[in-house]
């Protein structure tokens, strides 16, 4: 087993919002405490509604937020606390594949610009041989030599997802955050971008979080998967178990919510409600306000994750979904 | 007699590199109390359509029709200031980003009552009566207060179901959806998905669902229409079509799905939809199809009948003598993109 490319332990991040001017800020917790690691070659998704912290998290694996709290290292090194000389080193290290490539990429730039960009910050390579890597890079994502001297509004929607790629991969990291790559693109070109992500991952042995709300694609991509609600994991673990048996009545309802193209109708969890409000989360459990399963000691006590049958739960009554799971 | 009848809609924008044409040939029936699902890919003129339906095709767009006709009367004879009598009353319709179809300025209850006030002739009092009892119907908790909350005071779900509402209000007999779920979570999707069956159950409505998410549609749909550049390819009911599609084009959709793959790599259709400038001859699915022929490529498909449904090639998936058909018509794919 190699060791993780990323290692993350109780990584927390509050913000404090301000209420009113003589009023004390309120301490909004966008995550709370999720651990986690990814070793090279590997995807960890990470699922969850908007306002569940996934997109903070990923701020703060790609260094563009401090945690609150918690240790975060990068192959080895500590992230948090970086020894003096290496934050540059750190951030070459991961890169960021942002959701929506019409906004991603500067508009003013040619294709071959934005993809030497980080070349001529991070490195000192000449000018040629900028141009040199680039290309190949363009070659590697599936972009024709011609599109070097192109905008990027000459690209569909799908091929500028390829330069956003290519631009993450310029620097060779080992962890490419992608958070929503996909979900602005159509199924046919969708397709081909999953495929790409794919064919890299496994020619340079990429360790990608993959962050979505669509579990379809997240059960085609991941190894393992995260469930986020309200910036706590409530399921966290190999992909195949999660979706054979899903433990936490969150991700159950998560999974039969999906409409999907089965043929079978079945029968669906309609939860009841909307996501609480960071600033006044539940006392107990984080899903109690919205759980079909709820009972009094939910409402009070909080579930910490523990392991039932390979992946980490927190529900009280994860065992009795073990034994019925239609209960 | 059907509810509704589209026949050779065309919608064309005239631009500076020619003429534009996002609708190309569309006809569709639908009866009352019926659900269809649109679906396509972003482009393809699902959208274009509806809106051509609705009279909601902005200047210099030019829509064009042999027959459009709803609940047997003519929609191309009639003035604008009756059509606007009609669209927003028995024709509604939901947009994809509920936040922004809303007025910001204007608090709900305002945009509400106002179509109750114009279309129904309601006063002030009952106009905000029915109000409540619509928002009621549509699962917000609190109405009352609710009607003196400006849309972004609204979550997206709760905006998308006060454009349900405002949509419902004067009981439509033809509602028309556009990506109404796109924007929001799977758990909110799958309540406002809920709400809208429920309502169309309900008051047995004919409903339009508009979307390029091929799961909403096998889970809501009666009928489906698949479009892609503007052209219908494929209509048949949902449950054939998803067991066994006819066209090319719905095959390769389908088999793009992640949840449709073992594992492995993903089936891709190779290229992208064709443009303006790039709009082939033939059959407009023939440069990104596995199956295209010398033929199709110069001659463009008739949406014909076919197996209890239509479908627009010359070679469908079904046909037993399909093999022969394609060898005399000199094959160019490879059979191995599928």
């Amino acid at each position: 087993m190699s060791a993780p490319v990323v290692e993350a332990k109780g990584l927390k991040r509050i913000y404090e919002v301000k209420q009113g001017l003589f009023k004390e800020p309120g301490r909004l917790q966008a995550v709370g405490g999720i651990s986690f690691s990814v070793e090279a070659g590997k995807t960890l998704a990470v699922v969850g509604e908007s306002g569940c912290g996934k997109s903070t998290l990923a701020r703060m694996i790609t260094l563009i937020e401090k945690p609150t709290e918690g240790s975060l290292t990068l192959d080895g090194i500590d992230a948090v606390n970086q020894p003096a000389g290496k934050a540059k080193d750190l951030r070459r290290m991961v890169q960021f594949v942002f959701q929506n490539p019409y906004g991603s990429l500067n508009p003013r730039k040619k294709v071959g610009t934005i993809l030497e960009e980080p070349l001529a910050i991070n490195t000192t390579l000449s000018s040629s041989e900028r141009t040199e890597r680039a290309r190949a890079m363009m070659a590697k994502v599936g972009l024709r030599p011609e599109h070097y001297n192109r905008y990027p509004h000459m690209f569909s929607g799908g091929q500028r997802q390829r330069i956003a790629i290519a631009r993450a991969l310029m620097l060779s990291p080992k962890l490419v955050v992608a958070d929503e790559p996909v979900s602005a693109l159509d199924v046919s070109i969708q397709a081909q971008v999953l495929n790409l992500l794919a064919d890299l991952q496994a020619e340079m042995g990429l360790a990608y979080l993959f962050i979505s709300h669509d579990l379809a694609v997240v059960r085609h991509i991941a190894h393992d998967v995260l469930v986020m609600y309200l910036g706590n994991a409530v399921e966290q673990g190999p992909k195949d178990k999660i979706y054979e048996r899903p433990l936490h009545p969150y991700t159950q309802a998560l999974l039969s919510s999906t409409p999907g193209v089965s043929g079978t109708k079945r029968t669906r969890i309609v939860l009841k409600g909307e996501l609480p409000s960071p600033l006044n989360p539940p006392k107990g459990c984080v899903f109690s306000t919205r759980c079909p399963y709820v009972t009094e000691r939910c409402k009070v006590e909080r579930p910490q994750p523990r392991l039932v049958d390979g992946r980490y739960v927190a529900c009280h009554y994860a065992e009795n979904f073990l034994e019925n799971p239609a209960a | 007699m059907a509810l509704l009848e589209i026949e050779n809609l065309s919608v064309e924008f005239p631009t500076q590199g020619g003429i534009m044409r996002a609708v190309d040939d569309v006809s569709l029936k639908l009866d009352e109390g019926e659900v269809l699902g649109v679906v396509g890919e972003s482009g393809s003129g699902k959208s274009v359509t509806m809106l051509a339906l609705m009279g909601l095709i902005p200047f210099p767009g030019r829509v064009k029709a042999k027959k459009l006709s709803f609940n047997g009367r003519d929609l191309l004879s009639m003035s604008d200031r009756e059509r606007r009598k009609l669209t927003g009353k028995d024709v509604a319709m939901i947009f994809q980003e509920p936040t922004t179809s809303l007025n910001p300025c204007f608090t709900i209850g305002f945009q509400l009552t106002e179509t109750l006030r114009l279309h129904e002739g309601m006063d002030r009092k009952a106009a905000r009566r029915r109000a409540i009892e619509l928002l009621e119907q549509v699962g917000i908790p609190s109405a009352e207060s609710r009607l003196s909350a400006y849309p972004h005071q609204l979550s997206g779900g709760m905006n998308q179901r006060v454009m349900i509402a405002m949509a419902i209000a004067c009981n439509p007999k033809l509602l028309i959806a556009d990506e109404p779920t796109t924007a929001l979570d799977v758990t909110i999707q799958a309540q406002i998905l809920d709400l809208l069956m429920t309502l169309q159950k309900e008051r047995n409505m004919a409903l339009v669902m508009i979307t390029h998410n091929m799961g909403v549609v096998a889970e809501t749909a009666q009928r489906v229409m698949v479009m892609y550049a503007g052209q219908i390819m494929e209509e048949r009911s949902a449950t054939d079509l998803f067991a066994s599609p006819q066209h090319p084009y719905t095959a390769a959709l389908l088999s793009a799905l992640p949840e449709r793959s073992e594992g492995g790599r993903l089936a891709t259709i190779p290229g992208v939809v064709p443009g303006l400038y790039d709009r082939p001859r033939g059959c407009l699915f023939s440069p990104r199809c596995a199956y295209a022929t010398e033929h199709s490529r110069n001659v463009r498909p008739d949406l014909r009948d076919w197996a209890g449904g239509k479908v627009r090639c010359h070679y469908p998936l079904g046909d037993p003598n399909r093999d022969a058909a394609m060898k005399a018509d000199h094959p160019l794919g490879t059979e191995a993109a599928s």
